[in-house]
């Protein structure tokens, strides 16, 4: 426990959560631009070349807003949600593994504690929801704890089938047992697990098809219509790095990590950076393609189908074990 | 002279009960809500402390992540404007105060037959060898199977139990639910 360099893990710690915040900025660039060219717009142009500085002045414009707050607001809930949302989004960042040689925290219950870190993000939601006083805030904050917490489980479930798998739940063990396995990656022999694991991401993030907590259509905003400047944006940081960590907890357990065909010499988290890269366009592709979910139909999937089907996986990965040994 | 161990488990100990007070005496049940999630979060750090991994995130994800939640839901629903007051169970408030230190007093005076229970084949050496979710698992489908199996089935009475009590509920009020009602099962799905 003494042994820790201090200094060397502050550093670290700078340089991952920069790095991640700025994946989310240009994240947004990425965005607009992929939706852009599939609705045959260009997305933004005006600002620097390509409009590659739009982020940038997305974030000084938000920061430098009018924070507003509603004069019924439970005022301590009101700062704090945000604040809640993100710092759970953050700390998962702790147990990704990188690359073999660069994870924050390499913990033994790596998969479990980003469960129980994304299970708090959604008290943020909810408080913001009733913190707000608006009927809007308080039905978004509602559905979309309901979701988080029905998918959840099937989420969870979905991973079962990785963990029975490598014996582990250590992130960097399960991407280790996946370059030993016979296909190399775990979204071959656990493809029910990863079908299940791509819709319930989905669902967790609150993205369009289900993105029934922020549906403008009906409730304005959802859970941060009362939201502005920077605390909006703490918001939407969250929301984008709850991507990037699903995107990534995707890559290790059923893509294969940081391991590819061959190894890029000087980048050894080439392949985990293009496999995120790959996750978060399908993430943008949905939501230029596909229509938003009815809310009942909504909890019909995930009960009916997806926590049953998630089940069914794990009973037929303890056959295969079984037989296979 | 006190270790880093010690001071930590004397923070986590004041934080828990302080947590646990202010979650009692707190007037909004939103906020008691969050205090007694705070209190969770350091009863997880206490198990860390034990070396206890597995379990400090299980009290997180089922306490905070499910029981919690599901309060918080009652708490939204029940929508209490109001305090609601009831009667003393004491007559008097210096009664209950006797009655407190009167425990206080015999739960210290017992303090001494406290014993440390006997220590089985996992020292904490051989927990980090084999890591705590498979030394668990294994005791727990081992040697512990049967009371693992009643547990079970004590649970699934539960669950089909809370099925059992929604459908009636459903029956009965199927000839009366107005739109507000609607609203309130629309959200609760």
């Amino acid at each position: 426990m003494a042994e820790i360099n201090f200094t060397k893990l502050l550093v670290h710690l700078v340089v991952l959560v920069d790095v991640v915040l700025l994946h989310v900025a240009y994240a947004t660039y990425f965005e607009r631009k992929v939706i852009g060219h599939m609705q045959m717009r260009m997305g933004p142009t005006r600002v620097g070349p390509m409009g590659l500085l739009q982020p940038i002045a997305d974030g000084i414009k938000l920061f430098f807003k009018e924070d507003i707050i509603p004069a019924a607001a439970d005022r301590p809930l009101f700062y704090a949600a945000p604040i809640i949302c993100l710092v759970a989004m953050l700390s998962c960042l702790a147990v990704l593994p990188f690359d073999p040689n660069h994870v924050l925290a390499d913990l033994n219950i790596g998969l479990i504690f980003i469960f129980a870190m994304s299970s708090l993000a959604s008290y943020g939601v909810v408080l913001a929801g009733w913190a707000s006083n608006s009927k809007y805030s308080f039905l978004g904050g509602m559905r979309s704890m309901s979701q988080v917490i029905s998918y959840e489980i099937a989420m969870g479930l979905s991973l079962v089938g990785v963990m029975m798998m490598t014996g582990s739940l250590n992130l960097g063990q399960i991407v280790a047992a996946q370059a030993a396995s016979p296909f190399g990656i775990y979204a071959i022999p656990q493809f029910i697990g990863f079908f299940v694991f791509v819709v319930s991401m989905l669902a967790e993030t609150n993205r369009v098809p289900f993105d029934l907590p922020e549906a403008e259509t009906e409730l304005v905003a959802g859970y941060c219509t009362e939201y502005s400047g920077i605390r909006f944006s703490l918001f939407f940081m969250a929301e984008y790095i709850g991507m990037i960590v699903m995107a990534s907890i995707g890559t290790i357990c059923f893509l294969g990590g940081w391991n590819g065909p061959f190894t890029v010499p000087y980048v050894p988290f080439f392949w985990f950076l293009l496999k995120i890269y790959a996750i978060m366009f399908f993430f943008f592709w949905v939501r230029a393609t596909l229509p938003r979910y009815r809310y009942d139909q909504l909890m019909d999937l995930g009960w009916k189908f997806l926590i049953p089907l998630a089940l069914a996986n794990i009973l037929l990965t303890g056959l295969m074990k079984t037989v296979l040994e | 002279m006190i270790s880093l161990s010690q001071l930590l488990f004397a923070y986590l100990a004041t934080a828990i009960t302080g947590l646990a007070l202010l979650a009692v005496n707190a007037r909004n049940p939103v906020h008691s809500v969050l205090l007694v999630l705070a209190m969770f979060f350091h009863m997880a750090g206490l198990y860390l402390t034990l070396n206890a991994e597995f379990l400090a995130a299980v009290q997180i994800i089922v306490y905070a992540g499910a029981i919690l939640v599901l309060y918080l839901f009652v708490v939204f629903l029940v929508n209490l404007k109001e305090e609601i007051r009831v009667k003393r169970f004491v007559v008097s408030q210096h009664y209950a105060i006797l009655l407190a230190i009167g425990l206080c007093v015999l739960l210290v005076s017992n303090m001494d037959s406290f014993a440390l229970g006997i220590s089985g084949p996992w020292t904490i050496e051989a927990i980090q060898q084999t890591t705590h979710i498979k030394a668990l698992g294994r005791e727990l489908f081992t040697t512990y199977l049967l009371p693992f199996e009643i547990t079970g089935l004590i649970l699934l009475v539960a669950v089909i139990g809370g099925l059992v009590l929604a459908r009636e509920d459903k029956a009965t009020t199927k000839g009366n639910s107005d739109d507000e009602n609607a609203e309130t099962k629309g959200v609760h799905q």
